[in-house]
């Protein structure tokens, strides 16, 4: 395997005596798919914040294709190819699901500065083709408020695409959705992937998506990593067994 | 050090004054986060109520200390069921209203009680007739000190000694402070929430009344009191920390006592320095001294922002023939007319750069007028000073308004919600205060005459064209904004600011780049309406000028791009047509505000847009 898009190195953070993340390594190559799981409170969203700066990590070391991310605004860190979904869902409700997407399109081939031209006239054709690979085409023209939730989320990962990125960063991207729709939006999302060989971080609490999706597996609680493997190692890990069912749930939080 | 001693004294006596106002005030917003402009409306009517009660409690058993307490204590408690009348017929309604409809609200309460003061008692200031143990005098260290000021001293931290008690030993004080804390909580513990409110507003209202009785034997009650005050009050509120009593407390002690020292010391800036010293604690305690960040950053307030859509074509039709409509009335209306017009198309420049920052950007400002005084005075002073014609002076006029839009705006941007707005009024006092002490510069309130057009513009209809062409060219060109790229990034950033600074927005560059845009407009129409008239007062950046431009909006609605055109035709209209020719036009202004609020909070364009959307079957947000 080639060297990894993204590296993290030992992080670390804590929130007043949260131990959020403890010592926390992983790697993400090319065309892989990660999950990183764990029940509610593991860390899970931190590890993502601390990646594209969101946060800033108490130590540790963060890189993207050998490049470090120390000190770097998450806005930066979006334009060096580091494209993210949110848990809880950010969009603008103000515009269409097209709007949306252009606006994410304007800031990444930096035609934002410009004050006479007609925003809605801008990248339409590409937005558009981002729109159809989420499979969001007929909704376009609707305004973004009015969505309902899954559809907000497959948005989301029109938007997370726009800038081409490297790395694709992904936080419960099915949460909301209905089990059929889950898996068809992850397969999507793998396809996607492996076609532009993007490195793919995800968490997410359905395993059954988890383990049809996923090339490795990563498991935190209580902010550390404790097992990392295929779907077959991470099932019959001693440790996971633990944390998942003497926490009496087969399937995560959800 | 003598003299060091009676100025602190002198500054311990009206830190008082201010603190009763101040910590009413701050209590109020603690609990239900209403900023109430009627505030020191209520304050005023303390010093009239109080300038009545006093005097016939006086005539009736003699002219007793005892007496002048009880006429004191029994003003205030009018007051505060006037404010608690308030409350539960007008603020319940809104309490889930964006900040800026409360705060207009209220406004329009302030000039409601202007005018039925005026009725009621009069233009003239009433003083209260002084017995002797009024008037006297304490030695101090060699000079003479009033009595009357020494006991206004104590009081101060007497009331926050019985304000401690009620917070910490009963009941109601204990759900007060709950409620500043975590609002929701409180809701959730099944508190009556409307009797809390009640309760909260008699008690605010209560001090502000008190505060008026009480400077009543030294200032006598007059008509200014209501203004003059809230500004200070808003200050102090601020520079404590919103909520805080003991920061009201510690916030009063240092305004008073710059103010005191500064009267002595720099008295040319007396009224700037209040100020300064607030934008320099915001600057640094972006919360206040003793204040904490709002637990809850106020959730959705029930209001999303439709998608923006261009105008329909008959719109735009509808807009041309206005247009030529306006160009065409030198042939066919009178000079008067051609007044009126030029003022309405400044106004609508005025309303549409407000818009700008308030709609798209989500921008607040409490103080736009600042920017079209700045405007103003630009084009003046560089008359004065630099000998500049009118070409460019109108070319002065925004450049001069932009770069402080640049120096404000740099601070402004970092906050939000009601700081952001305490902070816009805030450098529009600087700059109201500014133009109106700084004499020999700027005139002061004598303002600077003879400011008229070149030769081949003195003729009204050219000035119509030239205004024309120049207020609605620049309004085109906001609109155009709004659509352009730079328009949908300062959205997004209004929209989600986590989304926007995910995919690479700079989100406070765009606001700041904004709030110049719209400064810098809004100092071409001052500099228009100050050709047109001939002369700039410090009246053109006074907080009634500031609210001027949000009820323009407002009225319009916030949520079109039309709206500030259509809001500063319909305001200006209401105003010329209607409002000057009665006698009470503050009350009928008033009025019209609160109707304005709280039947149609989309404003005018807004419920028209609602309409035809449903109409068409487009879907809204
Ligand atoms: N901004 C913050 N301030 C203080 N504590 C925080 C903050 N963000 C997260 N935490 C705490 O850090 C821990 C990890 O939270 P995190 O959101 O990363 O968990 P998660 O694995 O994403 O959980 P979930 O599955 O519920 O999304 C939790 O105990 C949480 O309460
Ligand atoms: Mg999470």
């Amino acid at each position: 395997m080639s060297a990894p898009v993204l590296d993290v190195r030992s992080i670390e953070k804590r929130f007043g005596g949260v131990h959020a993340v403890a010592d926390v390594s992983f790697s993400v190559a090319a065309g892989e798919m990660l999950a990183l799981i764990g029940p509610n409170g593991a860390g899970k969203s931190t590890c993502f914040n601390l990646v594209n700066g969101q946060l800033r990590a108490d130590g540790g070391e963060v890189r993207l294709a050998g490049r470090s991310l120390a000190g770097i605004a998450p806005r930066a860190i979006w334009r060096l190819g580091v494209g993210r979904t949110f848990q809880i869902t950010a969009t603008f409700a103000s515009m269409t699901v097209r709007e949306n997407v252009q606006m994410a399109l304007i800031s990444h081939h930096r035609t934002l500065w410009s004050f006479l031209s007609r925003a809605a006239d801008k990248f339409r054709a590409e937005a558009d083709a981002l729109l159809a690979q989420v499979g969001m085409a007929e909704q376009a023209e609707r305004p973004c408020g009015v969505l309902a939730y899954g559809d907000l989320k497959r948005l989301e990962l029109a938007v997370a695409l726009a800038n081409d990125p490297k790395l694709l960063l992904m936080d419960e991207p099915t949460a909301g959705m209905a089990p059929k729709e889950r898996t068809a939006l992850m397969e999507l999302t793998r396809g996607i992937v492996r076609a532009r060989g993007l490195a793919c971080l995800f968490t997410e609490h359905d395993m059954d998506v988890v383990f049809g999706q996923a090339d490795r597996i990563l498991v935190m609680n209580r902010g550390r990593l404790i097992a990392e493997g295929t779907a077959e190692t991470v099932r019959n890990d001693p440790a996971v067994r633990e944390v998942y069912l003497g926490a009496g749930t087969t399937s995560g939080g959800h | 050090m003598d003299f060091v001693l009676i100025q602190f004294l002198t500054g311990l006596s009206s830190a008082s004054a201010l603190f009763l106002i101040a910590s009413g005030l701050t209590v109020i917003f603690g609990v239900t986060r209403i900023v109430n402009f009627a505030h020191g409306s209520f304050y005023m009517l303390g010093a009239y109520l109080a300038w009545t009660i006093v005097r016939a409690f006086w005539d009736w058993g003699g002219r007793e200390p005892y007496l002048f307490v009880a006429g004191v204590i029994v003003a205030a408690i009018v007051v505060s069921l006037i404010g608690v009348a308030m409350e539960m017929t007008l603020l319940r309604r809104i309490y889930r209203a964006p900040e800026l409809f409360q705060l207009l609200a209220t406004f329009g309460v302030v000039l409601i009680i202007q005018d039925a003061t005026l009725a009621i008692w009069g233009p003239e200031d009433l003083p209260l007739p002084r017995p002797p143990w009024l008037r006297g005098f304490i030695e101090i260290a060699g000079s003479r000190f009033p009595r009357y000021d020494l006991i206004l001293a104590v009081i101060g931290p007497v009331v926050l000694g019985l304000l401690w008690l009620l917070f910490h030993r009963t009941r109601f004080g204990v759900l007060v402070r709950a409620a500043t804390q975590d609002r929701e909580m409180v809701a959730a513990l099944g508190v009556d929430q409307r009797k809390l409110f009640s309760g909260v507003f008699f008690l605010g209202s209560a001090l502000a009344g008190l505060g008026g009785a009480l400077v009543l034997p030294s200032q006598s009650a007059n008509l200014q009191m209501d203004l003059s005050i809230i500004a200070e009050a808003f200050v102090v509120v601020v520079v404590g920390g919103m909520g805080s009593v003991p920061g009201a407390f510690l916030a009063s002690l240092l305004i008073a006592e710059v103010q005191a020292f500064g009267i002595v010391l720099l008295p040319k800036i007396t009224l700037v320095l209040v100020f300064l010293v607030m934008a320099a604690v915001l600057m640094v305690r972006p919360y206040g001294l003793l204040g904490k960040p709002q637990a809850h950053a106020r959730a959705q307030s029930g209001m999303v922002e439709p998608v923006l859509r261009p105008a329909p074509p008959i719109l735009a039709w509808a807009g041309i023939a206005a247009l030529a409509l306006a160009a065409s009335t030198p042939f066919w209306a009178g000079a008067y007319a051609l007044t009126v017009l030029v003022e309405l198309a400044v106004f609508v420049l005025f309303a549409a750069s407000l818009h700008l920052m308030m709609g798209p950007g989500g921008v607040v400002s409490f103080g736009h007028a600042a920017y079209f005084g700045l405007g103003a005075y630009g084009a003046a002073l560089g008359l004065r000073y630099l000998a500049l014609p009118m070409e460019a002076g109108l070319v002065m006029a925004p450049l001069f308004a932009g770069l402080f839009g640049v120096v404000f705006g740099v601070f402004v941007v970092r906050l939000s919600g009601v700081y952001l707005a305490m902070l816009t009024l805030a450098f529009a006092q600087i700059v109201w205060a500014a133009a109106f002490q700084w004499v020999d510069i700027t005139g002061g309130d004598n303002g600077i005459l003879g400011v008229w057009p070149s030769a081949w513009a003195t003729n009204k209809s050219v000035y119509l064209w030239l205004s024309l062409a120049l207020c609605i060219g620049a309004t085109m060109l906001l609109r155009r904004f709004v659509f352009s790229p730079f328009g949908y990034g300062l959205r997004a950033a209004r929209d989600s600011e986590l989304r926007a600074e995910a995919i690479g927005l700079d989100t406070a560059r765009l606001r700041l780049v904004a709030f110049t845009i719209a400064a810098a407009a809004a100092g071409l129409a001052g500099g228009v309406y100050a050709y047109a008239k001939g002369s700039v007062f410090p009246t053109y950046i006074s907080i009634p000028k500031s609210v001027d431009a949000l009820l323009m909006v407002l009225l319009g609605g916030v949520q079109t791009v039309t709206g500030p055109i259509v809001g500063a035709i319909a305001y200006h209209g209401l105003f010329v047509g209607i409002l000057q020719t009665t006698q009470y036009w503050r009350a009928a202004l008033g009025l019209s505000i609160v109707l304005l609020v709280l039947a149609f909070p989309l404003g005018i364009a807004g419920f028209a847009r609602a309409r035809w959307e449903r109409a068409k079957g487009l879907e809204a947000a």
